[in-house]
């Protein structure tokens, strides 16, 4: 027989009663040996299943065909879509100029092959210009395949901090913030911007956050991106330039950006 | 690139490893979660006006439950499950078998292994309740949004799939003692 508070210590559980319910369902649960049990199990089912079953996240490969096939519905106006099947897998990779199609549609009408043209070169301008995005975020995807996520695999900072000293060009900070969420697990070097990059990885719930830093240079200050779903947090410390790339909301990520800060 | 195109890349690609665990745990079969995930991320890009403002991820997740769904129905499947693929370590869990038989009992040694077999028997609706809330980290109202029940029959699954996996785990892991030991 099952005590009839059982739904309500689940709710309780689960953060989703206020704070009045929760000290009521509390001192329930202080006096009914039934409900004491049930949250035991509730916390060891919660447990088994987050160290067990696995977090792996959209692979590589459909990532980059779901992108394509994106590309592909943004350059098709709406009037010329064909209809070809969505889960089809024959997408050609994607126009380099992107948008060429739609603009050249848009002004045929008064004369613009040109307009397109020039359009066409500032839609892809931004991307030209930030090399260093592209490359932060092909490193993270790279990262994310099998056995390239970690060359030091520790939760140690005394551990991961040293090793830098002999495979990468900037000693950055390194620190486990496990208690916030945000666990260590290892370090990695990886070639950004002409340096050989110290890569901090940590673990935030399911989703890897690489944290890049090499040698600041003041010629440039680049600003926090969005690209192909991963968001990109720059900050200098020092005069080292990080950035933590991830597919976790801002939010998650600007926390960890904001501990990293204060531990110098 | 185009207004829409970033928005929906700062919104609701975020989500896009979450859309895949859901579509897993929905087929259990990987191919079928690869063409499950494309086809609703482009339902929703070509829906995106629809979201204004809401829960992109709870959003994002009950389309791959409708486009799983619409999937089902229009090839009848069987309770196979490929072989993986070349390269594609992460599908080894597919080839445990949902009906446990003597053969396999004995390879699956490993705690992980017996959890994703659990898992595997549980009804479809049971399973999915249970990882949004446990591993996407869901509340009772976004689960009610993805899986289309009123919250109380979210708080009924939950509280169903949660006991009897505990039962089962016991038996399996912490019960008998195993003829290996």
């Amino acid at each position: 027989m099952q005590c009839a508070e059982s739904l309500r210590v689940q709710a309780y559980f689960d953060g989703e009663v206020d704070a009045v319910s929760a000290a009521e369902i509390e001192r329930h649960a202080d006096h009914c040996n039934e409900c004491r049990a049930l949250l035991e199990d509730l916390q060891k089912v919660r447990a088994t299943l987050r160290r067990e079953v696995s977090y792996a996240g959209a692979p590589p490969k459909l990532r980059a065909q779901i992108l394509r096939a994106l590309d592909q519905e943004s350059t098709s106006s709406p009037g010329i879509v064909e209809g070809r099947p969505a889960t089809s897998r024959t997408w050609r990779p994607a126009p380099v100029f992107r948008g060429r199609s739609f603009w050249a549609g848009a002004f045929s009408g008064i004369g613009g092959a040109a307009i397109a043209a020039a359009m066409a070169f500032f839609l892809v301008l931004p991307g030209a210009l930030s090399p260093l995005t592209d490359d932060l975020v092909s490193a993270h995807v790279r990262s994310l395949m099998p056995a390239h996520l970690i060359d030091v695999v520790s939760t140690d900072r005394h551990t991961v901090k040293p090793w830098f000293a002999g495979h990468a060009d900037v000693s950055p900070v390194v620190a486990d913030f496990e208690s916030q969420g945000y666990r260590l697990i290892g370090g990695r070097a990886d070639y950004i911007d002409h340096q050989r990059s110290a890569v901090v990885v940590y673990q935030h719930g399911p989703h890897v956050v690489n944290v890049f830093t090499w040698a600041a240079d003041n010629m440039h200050n680049p600003s926090n991106a969005t690209r192909n779903g991963y968001h990109l947090a720059f900050w200098q410390q020092g005069d080292i330039q990080y950035c933590a790339v991830s597919d976790t909301g801002w939010d998650e990520l600007l926390g960890l950006v904001r501990l990293l800060r204060e531990q110098s | 690139m185009d207004d829409k195109r970033a928005r929906f890349e700062e919104q609701v690609l975020p989500h896009l490893d979450a859309a895949y665990r859901f579509a897993r745990w929905l087929c259990y079969a990987p191919g079928d979660a690869d063409d499950v995930v494309q086809e609703a991320v482009l339902r929703a890009y070509r829906g995106f006006d629809a979201l204004r403002g809401s829960d992109a991820k709870a959003w994002l997740l009950a389309i791959v439950r409708n486009c799983h769904f619409t999937a089902a129905k229009q090839q009848q499947r069987r309770a196979l499950v490929p072989l993986p693929e070349e390269n594609d370590e992460v599908d080894g869990h597919a080839m445990v078998a949902t009906t446990p038989d003597p053969e396999s009992e004995s390879i699956l040694s490993d705690q992980k292994q017996v959890l994703e077999r659990l898992l595997a028997a549980m009804p479809e609706e049971h399973r999915t309740v249970l990882m949004l809330r446990e591993i996407e980290e869901m509340d009772y109202a976004q689960i009610a949004a993805v899986t289309h029940v009123p919250i109380g029959t979210v708080m009924s699954r939950l509280a169903r799939s949660r006991a009897a996996l505990k039962t089962k785990w016991l038996q399996e892991v912490e019960g008998e003692p195993r003829a290996v030991r």
